[in-house]
């Protein structure tokens, strides 16, 4: 029998009357292990046994036509978050309804028969999905009486709660490796803020941040992927309905997810089912794929070995946003992969390169390493039979790839550096036509 | 013999709303530590272990610098002075 728990305090005035804080459609926390229930509050792991708190909704008045008339953003889709009818109206980044391209050249590219989608999340304010659990976070931060949001961040949050908290007039705190990209770095610096740069990797981070939940010196803090962890994964669901209101209110047949903790993977399926199931979709079939780095493939290796717990292993890669050691998602992920039929994979650092160019060379979108995880998984997916080529299928690009230059640095660069002058000019493309030439006859050879 | 042992928000209903205790194990085991631990704060053990007797699946425990999957588990040595931690795994991402 699941246990039932009064909301955990966030007040510090005793003599305070009990708020009841409005979280919309959201009207309790439930673990998932256990099924005990909490009320809303900011809390993330269940009392009885440690296991993940998620938030559970009584969904009314949801319909296509009410999230038509919303607004261009992810705020369209506020009937089925955890947040107030006026969350979008507050100050915030207001992100999402981020493109959903036609990818055709890549699916050439990659053999493909059936339509290709790239779901560009890149075009978010921060120019990572990490902007859309933020905007939740926030908002349930608000609810809570929170003045300060705060994250373990592999740099894309970093970026996106240090904007947010600009943006709001709120105080921030981001703890981040101190071996993150530049790029990741600067770009959350840049918006002021407490920024710390801790010496060890993604998973001492957490541990640090999880440690300092209930020290007296964090009591105005939200975490956004610690205490209000429940809120914040909320947020990636809109990535999955803006796919099936984009595709014309209907589920795609193949889903590519990164993982890293295994958050977004679940949230895109469970926001398909829930489409589904308030009858805004029909209630197709989808197959959910999983995409890692080889440098940290707990998750993939689980799938490999058959096992439904993932052993945790120390990150070694370029992927550093995918970069989670031990990801609390990791047994929901391959829930989600194995009861829909798809796949995980994992991909080596030069794969994931190669991923990033072919994605970039055919669809002019430059994704950071995670899309290139996402693409290179795509082709493995495809070679080995595992992934149809003929079946619509989606692939998630994640973020920007400003933000992780260095990942191709030693790959790309000047065709040529020259004078200015026309005959080099003439000389130079002549070259690099022959050179064009050449590889194409040798493919064909091939 | 003792060690501290950093106790998370959700256990310190257990403890009096201590975050941190000093435990002085029989043994220099993690397993022997959580031992001492339900002695002096019981009912801690049921909500750290599983019925089989092993860590729950969302608990992540630390000697020192060493998250305890990555070494021997409840075995994992835990010498006098040693700092442990035990966190919720659900966090991140």
């Amino acid at each position: 029998m699941p246990t039932t728990h009064v909301a955990p305090s966030t007040t510090t005035d005793p003599d305070a009357p009990p708020a009841t804080p409005d979280f919309g459609p959201a009207n309790k926390l439930v673990c998932r292990e256990c099924g005990a229930t909490y009320g809303l509050g900011a809390a993330y792991a269940c009392i009885e046994c440690f296991g993940p708190l998620e938030v559970g909704y009584d969904f009314s008045g949801v319909s296509r036509a009410v999230i038509e008339a919303g607004p261009q953003n992810m705020w369209r889709y506020s009937c089925l978050l955890p947040v107030a009818s006026y969350a979008g109206d507050e100050r915030n980044l207001n992100p999402g309804l981020t493109k959903l391209v036609r990818a055709d050249n890549l699916a050439k590219a990659l053999g493909m028969t059936g339509t290709l989608w790239i779901k560009d999340d890149s075009g978010n304010p921060t120019h990572s999905f990490k902007d859309r659990v933020v905007a939740v976070a926030q908002s349930a931060a608000r609810r809570l009486g929170l003045g300060t949001i705060a994250c373990a961040s592999t740099g894309n949050l970093a970026n996106a709660v240090a904007a947010a908290a600009a943006r709001a007039g709120m105080d921030s705190v981001v703890v981040i490796p101190s071996n993150l990209e530049d790029g990741k770095v600067l770009t959350t610096a840049a918006y002021g803020g407490i920024l710390l740069a801790v010496d060890g990797n993604y998973d001492d981070v957490n541990r640090l941040c999880s440690e300092l939940i209930g020290d007296p010196l964090t009591e105005d803090w939200g975490f956004v992927n610690v205490n209000l962890r429940p809120y914040y994964a909320e947020g990636s669901k809109t990535v999955g309905y803006e796919i099936a209101e984009q595709l014309g209110w209907r589920l795609p047949q193949q889903v590519v997810a990164p993982i890293a903790s295994g958050s977004l993977l679940t949230k895109v399926d469970k926001a398909f089912r829930e489409f589904a199931s308030l009858g805004l979709v029909e209630d197709s079939a989808y197959k959910v794929f999983g995409a890692q780095a080889t440098g940290c493939s707990p998750v993939s290796a689980a799938f490999r070995a058959g096992h439904d717990v993932v052993r945790p292993v120390k990150p070694d890669t370029i992927a550093k946003s995918l970069a989670i050691g031990n990801p609390a998602d990791g047994p929901y992920a391959l829930d989600v992969v194995r009861r829909t039929g798809g796949a995980i994979e994992d991909v080596s650092d030069a794969e994931v390169v190669e991923g990033i160019r072919l994605l970039a060379e055919t669809e002019g979108i430059f994704a950071e390493t995670a899309g290139g995880v996402v693409i290179a998984t795509l082709r493995k997916l495809l070679a080995s039979g595992q992934l149809d080529p003929a079946a619509e299928t989606v692939a998630l690009n994640t973020g920007d790839g400003l933000k992780t230059l260095d990942a191709i640095a030693d790959h790309v660069g000047p065709t040529a550096t020259i004078a200015h002058d026309v005959d080099e000019v003439t000389r130079v493309l002549a070259e690099h036509h022959a050179r064009l030439a050449l590889e194409a006859s040798l493919a064909a050879q091939a | 013999m003792s060690v501290s042992v950093r106790i998370p928000t959700i256990l310190r209903t257990y403890t009096g709303g201590e975050s941190e205790l000093t435990v002085d194990p029989a043994e220099d085991t993690l397993a022997s530590v959580i031992e001492a631990l339900e002695a002096a704060a019981p009912g801690i053990r049921a909500r750290v272990l599983d019925d089989a007797g092993a860590l729950r699946r969302f608990v992540n425990v630390y000697v020192d610098d060493d998250d305890v999957r990555f070494t021997d588990g409840l075995a994992t040595p835990t010498p006098a002075g040693a700092k442990i931690s035990i966190i919720p795994a659900v966090a991140g991402g």
